[in-house]
């Protein structure tokens, strides 16, 4: 290592003469490369040996205790044969597509409605991004009132007079994924409206002004002006919607615990309820295997679909 | 061009009514934690409380055992720090290392941190709680810090690289002149400077630990270190429909993390927004 060093040192002295070379020059070197070293062991430990591991026993049976043996691709042949456990394959997929979709088309009207002119513009972005930064677990208690048979919602359709739709929304099997719906995008809307605002802030009001002056309605401007110049932020925000969407675990196990009858179970709540609940590690291990490769599938398409067309942004 | 109209008037009107419909449970939330048992049962849940009932809140500050609340929130804010502590340092090293290298090996471990982002921790949970059994972390504060660490790591240092990248290394080329360490480099000239980028690891880090469920239900389970969520999931368990008590802990959950983000929100906003550019 201290013989690195001296020749890095020796590198050092030559660059009196090297000004008007461009910065960043190959001699001057900044950091030791084992500084990354912990950072690096850490990473390679917690994500990819583990998941590896996890991976290998997606092919066995195992408990979690005592031998194991191979059954090959028995696991993945029952996730898609079993209604329930492909049920949760749909109905995670249902969440992850329908949470991004809705709460990306309210953060971008908010976005465009509190981006300029209003005077209140800063208290209304707190005020939406606020459930951003609560636990999901505590907010999704708070909607098991607001959804519950003597609840506001029921209350509201009694003294409208529509009582005969008053329902126990969450205990219900159509209605019960709708309601994760629900809470799901009510805290993801402050995180899309916040990247487009950002996004929104690199739309030059001149081409905006341009546009209108050459008579293009606020729609045209929108499609043909701001769209555009907030592809990138689009990209973002539908990627980060989408692999945490996947991943929805909090809001289930506070709001339905997966009912009823398994109608409101996700990929995430089986991996927990399979491997820690009933002692199935192997599948479970599976299931999550199933989970990890729908996230990466789609990270990739949606980073290719969004921000190929712009090359680097 | 764009002036304040009529138009924008009602605009701004039309925005604060949507907001106030928009944080309607925050109503629900306060006043039924408001209200005592009886009056729970039996008034209307979109009424004002008739009078001020705080037993609620009483009544979970002191439960104990697997809800205990109180130490919960000390459990989080000992794991969240910690975390952010072991982020901070690890994630700057590692992310000034990779973005200043010139080497080949730096862009594969940049991409090795980058995959590793959206990597589910799901399929590694089960090999990683074997692991930490075996080693008698499971049930700790300290190992759920490590923990923590380790799974947020990339988003750290993604967030340090990318901020490093865009930092000129002018003052570190005249501090090599001057004739100080790497190490002096690093720790008095870049360390001061990287303030914003530790500002957004901190409050990104810091939501994502203090919020988990998951990792702490499964890694603290049926331990007396429950963090916060996991004493709330386990209390509120305990009750069947009490909702003025059930609120009452959900609303003492909240505080920390609410007076935070009032506290810092353009903080948490920039964070969110600019620091996960990709």
């Amino acid at each position: 290592m201290s013989a690195t060093l001296r020749t890095r040192d020796e590198h050092r002295e030559q660059p009196r003469d090297d000004t008007r070379a461009p910065r960043r020059s190959r001699q001057l070197s900044f950091g030791h490369w084992w500084w990354a070293l912990p950072g690096i062991v850490m990473v390679l430990a917690i994500h990819y040996v583990a998941t590896s591991i996890g991976g290998f026993f997606a092919f066995t049976d195992w408990s979690g205790i005592g031998s194991f043996a191979f059954v090959g691709l028995d696991n993945f042949v029952k996730i898609f044969s079993d209604p329930t456990k492909f049920g949760s394959l749909l109905n995670t997929l249902f969440l992850a597509f329908g949470s991004v979709i809705i709460s990306n088309v309210a953060g971008l009207v908010l976005a465009l409605g509190l981006n300029r002119g209003l005077k209140s513009r800063y208290i209304l972005r707190v005020l939406f991004f606020m459930p951003v930064v609560l636990s999901p677990l505590a907010v999704s208690y708070i909607w098991k009132f607001i959804f519950d048979y003597n609840g506001p919602i029921n209350l509201m359709l009694k003294s409208m007079g529509l009582g005969e739709y008053a329902k126990a929304w969450v205990a219900d099997p159509t209605w019960a994924i709708w309601t994760v719906l629900i809470v799901l995008v009510w805290q993801n809307t402050g995180i899309a409206m916040v990247i487009y605002i950002a996004g929104l802030s690199s739309v030059p009001v001149e081409v905006e002004e341009a546009a209108a002056i050459d008579g293009a309605t606020l729609w045209q401007r929108f499609v043909h002006v701001t769209l555009p110049g907030i592809r990138p932020a689009v990209a973002i925000s539908t990627t980060l919607g989408l692999v945490n969407g996947l991943r929805v675990f909090d809001q289930i196990m506070a709001l339905t615990g997966g009912g009823p009858a398994g109608a409101t179970e996700t990929l995430a709540t089986q991996v927990y309820k399979q491997s820690f609940a009933l002692g199935n590690f192997g599948f479970g291990a599976a299931l999550a295997l199933v989970l990890t490769v729908i996230i990466l599938v789609f990270a990739v398409i949606q980073q290719r679909a969004t921000s190929g067309k712009q090359g680097e942004n | 061009m764009f002036r304040y109209t009529k138009f924008t008037a009602i605009r701004e009107v039309a925005f604060w009514i949507i907001a106030l419909i928009f944080l309607a449970p925050f109503y629900f939330l306060i006043t039924t934690a408001l209200k005592s048992d009886s009056e729970a049962i039996t008034s209307s849940t979109l009424a004002l409380p008739v009078s001020l009932d705080f037993s609620n809140f009483t009544k979970v500050l002191t439960a104990s055992g697997n809800s205990n609340v109180v130490m919960g929130l000390v459990n989080s804010v000992i794991i969240t720090a910690g975390s952010i502590v072991l982020l901070v340092l690890l994630g700057s090293l590692t992310g000034y290392v990779i973005s200043r290298s010139t080497r080949r090996w730096s862009r594969g471990v940049f991409y090795l941190f980058l995959i590793a982002i959206v990597l589910p921790t799901q399929l590694g949970t089960v090999p990683l709680y074997i692991g930490a059994r075996a080693i008698g972390l499971t049930g700790s504060v300290w190992g759920m810090i490590l923990l923590f660490s380790g799974m947020l790591l990339p988003l750290a240092i993604f967030l340090y690289a990318g901020f490093f990248r865009g930092l000129g290394t002018e003052y570190e080329e005249a501090a090599a002149i001057d004739g100080a360490s790497r190490t002096q480099i690093f720790f008095r000239i870049v360390l001061p400077l990287m303030a914003p980028a530790t500002g957004t690891v901190a409050t990104l880090a810091g939501l994502i630990v203090w919020n988990d469920f998951f990792t702490s239900l499964i890694f603290l389970g049926g331990s007396q270190n429950q963090t916060l969520p996991v004493a709330m999931y386990y209390y509120i368990g305990s009750l069947v429909s009490s909702w003025n008590q059930i609120f009452a802990i959900v609303i003492v959950s909240m505080i920390p993390i609410l007076a935070f983000f009032l506290f810092a929100q353009k903080q948490f906003m920039q964070g969110f927004a600019g620091g996960l550019k990709g």
